[in-house]
């Protein structure tokens, strides 16, 4: 336990003086900050016009602004985040020699890898925190939306479900950068395998979807068949952890979502009107639907781990 | 065995595929000695070193310290130990003294008791002026010099030192190897010594093994090598031969 602990702190401490930590929070403040503020003042000139809807504090971070709203541009780009925390964690220690030092201090082994991750994991959560705080902030300063309690839960869950996303793909850049020796090579694949599995997974699920069930595009298609390739394009793009990830977040950050399949996109001022007419979903009924969703995606972050773990604990390290 | 033998390795073996780089190894050190292990590059000391360390597993045989096995008591072996691994590696953006602190603390050793000895020990190997200054900006000698430190603020009972004197000038070399030999009688660390460079070894070691291609050829003090005769492969070497062989540094 000392150990880690020791090894956590000194993570922790590298993470925040880096200027890679700097570049990303930079950016990433940046980016959720116009998007944020773009939402704002969209839903400022709607509010005005309409009632007040339940649920606008959130809506701060599920409205697109310019091009995607602030959730969305975390399911696309936070992955980038643990990916650069991670690709290096193992293999540049080994490089500069500095890792046969660490293994021959008496602490266990896995002290080593638990408090890289776990500094990685408080250093992610510190980010998002800090950002979601900021444009809580901000949308009180600028549109004077009064969070409720329900939505602050949502916005925990939120923050709960993008901490273990996020640390998902740091357990895999920590996986790779265990596995390869040099950084070049690690940092490769998992860039690599982050854009397969995030946007060609989908792309192959159409392609898969068509193939078992095709949907011919001058006759009508028959309804099961069209049920059936949306099903199968659906089961196939949960194998990504871009649209576990996406699906959970926005029905628990759109109380106004009900189901994770593909229903036609709304538009914000849709939503808006819809509201009127339907209840939103209570939190525990949100929580319900995207039950699945959240557990496979901290299923996967946990296995990630456990195969670092097993691999860097047999490895043998000379340098 | 003798009640003073602190490391024993017991047929110890280790293959990486087809290729055996310790073969049977039977070595035993007594507390208090500077053990001198001797052999050209590739002959096997680094691999036996990880190994009593329990860094490595071996294929066959086994080791043990202060009747501790390296792969069950890892982390009290590791106590016991201080290992000096061949290049060693640093932080290169911490000062001397934070790199030490972090070798501190992963000891358990608290913080105040720490900074006594960080500055007892940047005093002993001679880095008291250089204790703010970053790594990055250390000549080799100066590492080794660290090096030893970050090795020695555990008060290991036993050393193992992995060609420290590889890449020093001979001035730095001299050094180390008196300073080594001062830990040895001072604070009575029994100390295993791998290099390729015979002369600088035999000076301090009160006892020698030589090793070529993975097996332990002799074993004894300088004297009583340089009036055997040694099988290496199929075949005899005097002393002076396997140095002429060997150990010629180019
Ligand atoms: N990971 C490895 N895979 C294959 N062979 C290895 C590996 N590590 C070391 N060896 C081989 O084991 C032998 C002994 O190496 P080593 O113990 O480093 O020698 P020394 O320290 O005496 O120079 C060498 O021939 C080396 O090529
Ligand atoms: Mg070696």
């Amino acid at each position: 336990m000392q150990g880690l602990f020791v090894v956590f702190r000194k993570e922790l401490c590298d993470h925040f003086s880096s200027y890679r930590f700097v570049i990303l929070f930079g950016l990433i403040a940046m980016v959720s900050f116009i998007t944020s503020y773009m939402a704002g003042v969209h839903m400022k000139e709607n509010l005005e016009a309409l009632s007040k809807t339940r649920f606008s504090f959130l809506m701060l971070f599920s409205t697109p602004g310019a091009l995607f709203s602030m959730v969305q541009f975390v399911s696309f780009f936070g992955p980038l985040i643990g990916l650069v925390l991670g690709f290096d964690s193992i293999n540049r220690e080994r490089a500069q020699g500095t890792l046969i030092k660490l293994v021959s201090q008496p602490i266990y082994r896995d002290a080593v890898i638990n408090g890289k991750f776990l500094a990685g994991v408080a250093t992610i959560s510190i980010l998002l925190v800090s950002i979601v705080l900021v444009i809580s902030g901000f949308g009180l300063a600028l549109v004077g939306v009064v969070p409720g309690i329900e939505e602050i839960w949502r916005l925990f869950i939120y923050l709960i479900i993008s901490i273990f996303y996020i640390s998902l793909w740091l357990g895999v850049s920590i996986l790779f950068s265990i596995l390869f020796k040099s950084i070049a090579t690690s940092s490769l694949a998992s860039v690599a395998l982050w854009i397969f599995l995030s946007f060609f997974v989908t792309l192959g699920a159409e392609v898969a979807a068509n193939a078992i069930a095709p949907m011919d595009r001058k006759k009508e298609t028959k309804p099961e068949i069209l049920i059936k390739n949306t099903r199968i394009k659906e089961r196939v793009s949960l194998s990504s952890p871009m649209v576990l990830y996406s699906k959970a977040t926005e029905i628990i950050i759109n109380p106004m979502r009900k189901t994770t399949g593909s229903i036609v996109m709304m538009m914000p001022m849709e939503q808006i009107l819809s509201s009127r007419f339907q209840n939103p979903l209570p939190l525990g009924q949100s929580v319900i639907i995207v039950f699945p969703h959240m557990t496979a995606l901290i299923a996967i972050t946990l296995i990630c781990f456990a195969i670092s773990y097993l691999v860097f604990i047999k490895q043998e390290i000379r340098t | 065995m003798d009640a003073d033998t602190i490391i024993q390795t017991v047929n110890l073996t280790k293959r990486y595929g087809k290729q055996v780089a310790v073969d049977d190894l039977n070595l035993s050190v007594k507390e208090g000695e500077i053990f001198g292990f001797l052999g050209p590059n590739g002959a096997g000391k680094t691999t036996t070193l990880l190994m009593l360390l329990g860094l490595s597993q071996p294929s066959e045989g086994s080791a043990s310290l202060y009747g501790l096995d390296p792969l069950r008591k890892a982390t009290e072996v590791k106590r016991l130990v201080g290992y000096l691994p061949e290049n060693v590696g640093f932080y290169e953006d911490l000062d001397a003294i934070q790199s030490l602190e972090y070798v501190a603390n992963l000891n358990g050793i608290n913080k105040e008791e720490a900074l006594g000895k960080i500055d007892k020990l940047l005093e002993l190997v001679g880095l008291k002026n250089d204790a703010r200054k970053k790594i990055n900006a250390f000549s080799r000698g100066m590492r080794q010099r660290l090096g030893i430190a970050e090795v020695i603020i555990k008060d290991p009972k036993i050393l193992f030192l992995d060609e420290p004197t590889l890449g020093l000038d001979p001035e730095g070399a001299i050094w180390f190897m008196d300073f080594i030999a001062s830990l040895n009688r001072d604070r009575k660390i029994t100390v295993l010594l791998s290099s390729h460079n015979l002369s600088q070894v035999q000076k301090i070691s009160h006892r020698v093994g030589i090793m070529i291609n993975g097996k332990m050829v002799a074993d004894g003090s300088m004297e009583s090598l340089a009036r055997e005769k040694f099988g290496v492969g199929d075949k005899e070497y005097s002393l002076e031969e396997i140095y002429m062989e060997y150990f010629q540094e180019v």
